[in-house]
């Protein structure tokens, strides 16, 4: 599956609003996107700068299912935090599967996630401080994206961007609500 | 008062003063930096690195020269030492600034942004989190 393979808006809108389960997600993200995968790869505006785009995405996406590993293995985390914490991690997997499909379709290589990734483990102390670091990554994930979705090339590529920006922010809203901070601070993201 | 009413207020501010025949620059806010910092976060951390190099020790310090951090060939010929100049230029737009750098981001368009976050990087650089080298610190 890849970012360019529903074959038109209505189909897609269907399967998002008529599944369930883990391949939901990714038919949303999909479900976005209008037009056979080939062709909208050959027309469709990708350019080497997508393929590169899209491999930093994956490169933070893979970071993030690595800072949610740590969160629900510090054993710091309750029972609901901790399934919030691994439902989150699914997204970001699925992000990776979507994102990683589509540079392959687009001819290029996906990266692959790091052997290792520098936390800040000595600052975890509570499942407070884990709560304030995922809200800081996924702050910062939708202002990546939203740095991103204007430079593709495609724009089905921007639009589905768009729609893991949205599923970002979802996650750094709810991170502020559980933290006690006002979940939305404010009109506009930068 | 939120990031977009301080930009506005500095830029209002500048505008009545240039009415008055007085030109005066707002002193860039290394603590509105900070703020502006949180859309770093994603990849990069002062003092580790991360899918983007540490920023501890930014400041006079040559592009693409982090010992053992995997740069795009791009930056590596980029030819740049970053100083608040050319972070000014990078940041507003990176990817017109350094074709085919990783840096994915269409940049940080505001000018008065740009200045307090460097202001932020240049202040933080002198404190304790960027002092003791490498630590996982985000």
């Amino acid at each position: 599956m890849s970012f360019l393979k529903i074959s038109d808006p209505i189909s897609a809108r269907r399967l998002f609003l008529g599944c369930s389960g883990g391949m939901v997600l990714s038919g949303a993200a999909v479900a976005l996107l209008a037009g056979n995968e080939a062709l909208a790869a050959k027309t469709g505006g990708s350019t080497v700068g997508d393929v590169q785009i899209l491999n930093t995405a994956i490169g933070a996406e893979f970071e993030a299912i690595a800072a949610y590993q740590l969160g629900a293995e510090s054993g710091l985390l309750t029972k609901p935090v901790l399934d919030l914490a691994v439902t989150f991690q699914g997204h970001h997997k699925e992000h990776v599967t979507l994102l990683s499909s589509t540079v392959e379709k687009l001819g290029g290589k996906a990266v692959l996630a790091k052997a290792k990734y520098n936390f800040p483990v000595d600052q975890l102390k509570s499942q407070l401080d884990v709560l304030k670091f995922a809200a800081q990554l996924e702050q910062g994930a939708v202002s990546a994206y939203l740095g991103a979705v204007p430079l593709f090339g495609n724009r089905d590529l921007a639009k589905a961007a768009a729609s893991i920006l949205g599923d970002e922010a979802m996650h750094w809203a709810v991170l502020r609500q559980a933290i006690g901070e006002p979940p939305v601070p404010s009109a506009f993201m930068s | 008062m939120n990031c977009g009413h301080r930009a506005l207020s500095r830029a209002t501010l500048c505008v009545c003063l240039a009415g008055l025949g007085l030109v005066v620059q707002a002193a860039p806010d290394a603590t509105r930096g900070e703020q502006v910092y949180a859309r770093c976060l994603a990849c990069h951390a002062l003092a580790s690195d991360r899918v983007g190099p540490r920023h501890c020790g930014l400041i006079g310090r040559r592009a693409a020269s982090v010992a053992g951090f995997d740069y795009s060939p791009a930056m590596r010929r980029a030819n740049i030492v970053w100083n608040e100049k050319s972070l000014d230029r990078f940041l507003a737009k990176p990817m017109r600034v350094v074709p085919g750098t990783s840096m994915t981001y269409d940049g940080v368009p505001l000018a008065t942004d740009r200045d307090d976050l460097i202001a932020y990087l240049k202040k933080v650089n002198a404190e304790a989190v960027c002092k003791v080298g490498s630590r996982n610190t985000p």
